[in-house]
């Protein structure tokens, strides 16, 4: 396998999000405006990235019987760092985030990458795996947050547009997910498709 | 590639027991390194928040205790933050409160009243409220309005405002249970428990502090 198709299968073939649709919790849950879906990307993207090193280096060593609970160790580890970090370094984002970031350790991605691809390939071609599964996951969760904050809030990354207007409040609100989650991975695939 | 081990019972306890001393060590270090930053953000939003919700305009110095308040279920600990100035005088008391009964769980607020016991602000600390509904309660119960010379000030006639309201001559609860508050539109659970969360921080603003679990 090529680095060419690795990066081709995160950011594209085998979008997390849109062709995998894996991690469906965390992208319900925070793209409720577009840097709440881009930093939430962004944490997945280190820990998957970090996860699959690890355990891409342990995959030889470690007893066939006992590697889900290791790589859940490994996974847990690094979320915890996240956590730690983010609380201490960037307390605003750590408040709108930070009940979801220990659920990146139960992400079906992050998991799913270790036993799918790590455990099966060397070093480098995991951590590029890691690393554009991650980029995948985020332009997803970045694409679903804009549309939604656009929609429910009438703003771009924070910045307003549409005056003292009240946003389609649907589209924060849970429903309004679903929905755009939806119409967004049909469009996609529709584009995927054609193309 | 290295020979990978067989599934025993040892090697299996081996390796999931080293994998997590080095997890464990790693963590250590890395709670080493921030667990200072993490209390200090901690600090200065508790800080940040009591310097909102005082009265205005005072220099004061503040000290915290404990206060157990009788709630529904149980008694709950509050903490109090008095401040006070040079002299000794009181400027005001903020209370960090809490109601179980939110839409969304608790709801969290520091509550700051003056000597008088008048609210003089309040700030959510912690809530999981309906965004755009219950999560209006930040900002709904202190209105603002544009005055003459087109300057922001608090609107104290609306019906939504609390501040300057004394829990004891004023009614605080929503105008549909009979008291005098505005509840926020179509989000009356939370704006009960909001109004419940204010009058847990009265009672807690007019414990005693020596014998403060007695006193109700």
């Amino acid at each position: 396998m090529k680095a060419k198709d690795i990066i081709k299968n995160g950011l594209i073939k085998e979008n997390p999000t849109w062709v995998l649709i894996l991690g469906m919790c965390p992208t319900l849950a925070t793209t409720t405006s577009a840097i709440n879906g881009l930093c939430m990307g962004l944490a997945t993207t280190f820990v998957l990235m970090m996860s699959n090193i690890v355990i891409s280096l342990l995959k030889s060593v470690v007893p066939d019987k006992v590697r889900i609970p290791c790589f859940i160790v490994v996974i847990a580890t690094f979320v915890t760092i996240v956590q730690m970090v983010m609380q201490g370094f960037i307390p605003d984002l750590y408040a709108s985030l930070g009940l979801f970031i220990p659920l990146i350790v139960v992400n079906c991605i992050v998991l799913g990458r270790a036993e799918a691809f790590a455990s099966k390939n060397n070093v480098w071609h995991s951590f590029l795996d890691g690393l554009f599964m991650g980029l995948g996951f985020t332009w997803a969760l970045t694409l679903l947050g804009i549309v939604r904050e656009a929609l429910g809030a009438g703003s771009f990354f924070g910045v307003n547009f549409i005056g003292g207007a009240d946003g389609m409040l649907l589209f924060i609100l849970a429903p309004g997910g679903f929905i755009c989650l939806g119409l967004l991975m049909a469009l996609i695939n529709h584009i995927r498709k054609t193309k | 590639m290295a020979k990978k081990a067989e599934s025993t019972l040892f090697n299996m306890l081996l390796s999931l027991t080293l994998i997590a001393l080095v997890a464990s060590l790693a963590l250590a270090l890395v709670n080493n390194a921030t667990k200072g930053p993490i209390e200090e953000v901690n600090k200065a939003k508790v800080a940040e928040a009591i310097k909102k919700v005082l009265p205005e305009g005072k220099k004061y110095t503040v000290s915290a205790d404990t206060v157990t308040v009788k709630m529904a279920k149980g008694d709950a600990n509050l903490v109090r933050y008095t401040a006070t100035d040079d002299d000794g005088t009181l400027i005001g008391k903020a209370i960090e409160s809490f109601d179980d009964n939110g839409f969304g769980g608790r709801l969290t607020a520091m509550v700051g009243f003056d000597a008088e016991g008048n609210i003089s602000g309040y700030e959510i600390l912690g809530s999981s409220e309906t965004p755009g509904l219950g999560a209006k309660a930040d900002k709904w119960f202190k209105p603002t309005k544009v005055d003459n010379d087109g300057n922001m000030v608090n609107d104290l006639e609306s019906g939504r405002n609390v501040l300057g309201k004394n829990p004891s001559i004023n009614k605080i609860s929503v105008k549909k249970d009979g008291g005098e508050i505005d509840a926020i539109t179509g989000s009356t659970i939370t704006s009960r428990a909001f109004c419940r969360l204010v009058e847990t921080a009265y009672t807690a603003f007019n414990t005693d502090t020596e014998k403060g679990d007695k006193e109700q």
